[in-house]
């Protein structure tokens, strides 16, 4: 087990490394000039000069990214063209918003797709399955940024049970933090939880076909006790790899729900990054998401071991 | 009272009937043995004992265990009766486990779920349970995972868990199939006490009637649903009254016709000094590399149209060592030659000699390819060379021909076929460049008797016919003895004995083939006992 972790958290390094290079690479490439961005059009050819030098735009393209690269390390992300404050600081800002957001997202993913997969799966071909069926087909199709807006009719404008948009800040209370972002995360959800749904129902399926099933039920076990004691747990594995993959696109990907409810996460940051050639920002940002899913991947790598015990001696 | 009487047994599933009113009865301490081919029902004549059938079946008819009819039970009363009373052990050892919950867990499982101890007690007593059949725990500690344990080991503990509560009936669906000659004798042994020891009734399922000769007290031989004959084994296979019952006895014990005037001389492969190894992950952090030789040192030649078996257990590297042949694999040392010239993987003169057929005809065919596509698979090996239009037309139709399947095959798909043809198609790919040698993997493993002595023939027939030699590879010894010239006896890589077919057979001089022999199930001295 050792060595399967070792070699998982080399890899870990190895991609974040890649990563790296890969994105600093694009961004040279990019056209604009953030020092030219943030001075306008009619600026003086000296005071570009002196600003790129104070940027350190000027120095070679190597050194950039071993200073960005040990900076990171360090924790210190550089300081932000446009909002002139350290983007680290910008970017703990913006987590604070992304990530409880994510996390609170993805609960109520697994909370609804858990039991709608492993019941269409458990009641296969019956009405409760083509109900299930039908509800996540919908959920898949409808695109988020209009179920997000008919959320915030009816809950927000109609019953007043919610604010619209915006984001308080966790200073005023936990509740009042998280309640504007209950929206925001059934928003988010809804396609998630319907993928999931389907993904859960069909690897309880293929699971509920295997021998060990049938061995399960001649040793006197009823149809729900094998579903929960031998079939649940062995659906798990693939259905893992697509939370993983749900948690990290849900960090990064919200921008277009941020935008629907005026929250300051991360994507909205990145966003606005690239609009207004904050480079420092998009490289740091975007770093920022690949260590996330690559981190998130690793995890998820653990958990296979925890319930796969074939992972487990080697 | 019988312990188990069927009376008029009727099933479909969905509108296709499936069982057309069976008939058996089983006394306690007796064994039963159910042989017939595929799509015979006995599996589902088992399945509907157990009512375990697909939600589609419709059944009819009385199964009474104690006398108490099983079919008017509950589907709450059935969860009682399925593992206390009746027992099932399954075809598949590989599968049948849980690979995520240890192996007394998946024993103990029996005992509690029928409340008869608590969990922890269940453990314990599974315990014992696996004692009985063979696995002492200082060997195998019960928080052991299927994956961890060999194919009979594996089968040691789907029955520990279909006896532990002692049920009455026990029914065993193709237990050994899918194990070695060996281990099948061992586990036939363990089957034979538990019945002598607990005086439970034995249903004993298998196509093989060599297994079921040395070890039923009864038999009934079923056909497309029906059981066209039954009594004491040994009066039916003496008498063998049932013209069906002749056929299939016949069938399992057919020797194809050869031609004795065989070419031979020059040889067609020469293997000198084939070491395969693998690499082994450390054991430990940092620690080195290891390697396990698969082929050690195999040397062995092959002539025109002699066919050379190839026996061993599973694990004695005869798949490997035909993956090297086929340069699929990286031999560390040795030469291989074919008609003379080292053999290279990536050069199509050399690599269009040799063909293979495989165990599966179900797997080995690309569901979505005419017959046409799949046949001419081998002519990529002919590069420019390969035949268009009207030839390419010739040498399907010839293909087609030569293992008796017609020209207007080439336009159908290979769901319209039956194992038996599926086979036939996949000779038909090895023939059509017209190779020099054909390994034939396991390929008449899968193949019911009837259908497998149809095969053998053809393959006779083909290698007489066009002096093709082949390298064929099986656990099942009477098939080998039945086509093979000569044979190779493979064991931990290496060959350890090796001479004509008959005198091996006849006389084997090391222990190891000894051993195989003697586990061999044989209807001669199982009917001579």
């Amino acid at each position: 087990m050792s060595t399967y972790l070792l070699g998982r958290l080399g890899s870990l390094v190895i991609s974040l490394l890649v990563a790296s290079i890969v994105i600093f690479l694009i961004l040279e490439v990019v056209p604009g000039d953030p020092a030219q961005f943030m001075l306008g059009m009619n600026a003086q050819p000296d005071t570009l000069a002196a600003l790129r030098e104070q940027l350190g735009l000027d120095q070679p393209a190597f050194s950039r990214y071993v200073t960005w690269l040990f900076g990171m390390l360090h924790g210190d992300l550089g300081i932000s063209y446009t909002y002139k404050t350290p983007v680290t600081e910008l970017v703990l800002q913006r987590l604070g918003v992304s990530l409880p957001l994510a996390v609170l997202s993805l609960s109520l993913t697994i909370l609804i797709a858990f039991p709608a997969g492993i019941l269409a799966a458990a009641k296969r071909n019956s009405r409760t399955d083509f109900a299930v069926m039908g509800v996540t087909q919908f959920g898949v199709a409808v695109p988020n940024f209009w179920f997000a807006i008919l959320l915030v009719w009816v809950f927000a404008v109609i019953l007043h049970w919610f604010s619209a948009g915006g984001f308080p800040g966790w200073d005023k209370g936990l509740w009042i933090g998280l309640r504007s972002l209950i929206l925001p995360a059934i928003a988010l959800a809804l396609p998630q939880a319907s993928i999931l749904a389907r993904v859960m129902r069909s690897a309880l399926l293929d699971t509920l076909e295997e021998d060990y099933i049938r061995s399960a039920r001649a040793r006197g076990l009823s149809q729900r006790a094998t579903l929960w004691r031998h079939a649940v747990r062995n659906a798990l594995i693939p259905v893992l790899t697509i939370v993983g993959l749900q948690f990290a696109f849900l960090l990064a990907g919200a921008i277009i729900i941020e935008n629907v409810f005026f929250l300051p996460g991360l994507g909205r940051l990145i966003f606005q990054g690239i609009t207004q050639r904050d480079l420092i920002v998009v490289k740091s940002v975007v770093m920022l998401l690949v260590f996330a899913v690559i981190l998130v991947n690793f995890l998820v790598d653990l958990s296979y071991i925890a319930v796969d015990p074939r992972l487990r001696r080697r | 009272m019988s312990l188990l009487e069927i009376s008029d047994l009727k099933l479909a599933i969905g509108p296709v009937p499936i069982l057309h009113g069976i008939d058996l009865r089983l006394e306690p301490g007796r064994v039963l043995g159910i042989i017939g081919e595929s799509g015979s029902g006995k599996s589902m004549t088992a399945l509907s004992i157990m009512r375990l059938l697909p939600a589609s079946a419709t059944v009819s008819g009385t199964i009474r265990l104690d006398g108490a009819d099983l079919l008017q039970k509950s589907e709450r009363d059935m969860c009682a009766i399925r593992g206390r009373d009746v027992g099932m052990v399954f075809q598949e050892p590989m599968t049948a486990l849980d690979p995520l919950k240890t192996i007394g867990d998946q024993v103990a499982e029996t005992i509690w779920v029928h409340g008869k101890m608590n969990r922890r007690d269940a453990l314990a007593e599974a315990d014992r349970v696996l004692e009985r059949v063979g696995l002492p725990a200082a060997q195998f500690p019960r928080t052991r995972f299927p994956h961890e344990l060999s194919g009979g080991q594996r089968q040691r503990v789907v029955i520990a868990s279909a006896i532990a509560l002692r049920p009455k009936l026990l029914i065993a669906d193709e237990p050994t199939t899918a194990l070695d000659v060996t281990t099948q004798a061992r586990i036939l042994e363990l089957l034979k006490r538990l019945v002598a020891e607990d005086g439970m009734g034995l249903i004993f399922i298998t196509h093989d009637l060599a297994v079921v000769a040395g070890l039923a007290d009864d038999v009934v031989v079923m056909r497309h649903g029906e059981v066209v004959e039954s009594g004491a084994t040994r009066e039916v296979f003496r008498a063998l009254a049932h013209p069906y019952t002749r056929q299939l006895f016949e069938a399992s014990a057919h020797v194809p016709p050869r031609d004795p005037s065989l070419p031979g001389g020059e040889p067609v492969l020469t293997v000198d000094g084939l070491v395969r190894d693998y690499r082994v992950p450390p054991q430990r952090l940092f620690g080195p590399a290891g390697a396990f030789r698969a082929v050690d040192n195999v040397s062995l030649t092959i002539e025109r149209g002699e066919n050379v078996g190839l026996v061993g257990e599973s694990g004695s590297g005869k798949s490997t060592l035909a993956r090297a042949i086929m340069a699929l694999e990286t031999a560390q040392a040795g030469s291989i030659r074919i008609d003379g010239v080292p053999l290279d993987g990536r050069d199509l003169k050399t690599r269009r000699k040799l063909q293979v057929v495989f165990q599966d005809p179900y797997g080995s065919f690309d569901p979505r390819q005419r017959v046409d596509t799949l046949v001419t698979e081998p002519f990529h090996l002919l590069g420019t060379d390969a035949p268009r239009g009207a030839e390419r037309r010739r040498r399907i139709d010839a293909a087609l021909t030569n293992v008796g399947l017609a020209p207007s095959d080439a336009e159908k798909y290979i769901h319209e076929f039956s194992g038996g043809q599926r086979q036939r198609i996949a000779i038909a790919r090895a023939l059509i460049i017209e190779p020099s040698l054909i390994i034939l993997d396991e390929a008449v493993s899968a193949l019911d008797v009837s259908i497998r002595a149809q095969i053998l023939d053809l393959l006779a027939e083909l290698s007489d016919r066009l002096a093709i030699s082949y390298l064929f590879i099986s656990h099942d010894l009477s098939v080998v003895r039945s086509i093979t010239d000569r044979v190779l006896v493979m064991k931990s890589g290496k060959i350890v004995e090796s001479g004509p077919t008959a005198e091996v057979f006849a006389n084997p001089q090391h222990p190891y083939t000894r051993d195989l022999l003697a586990a061999t199930p044989s209807l001669e001295r199982a009917l001579a006992e």
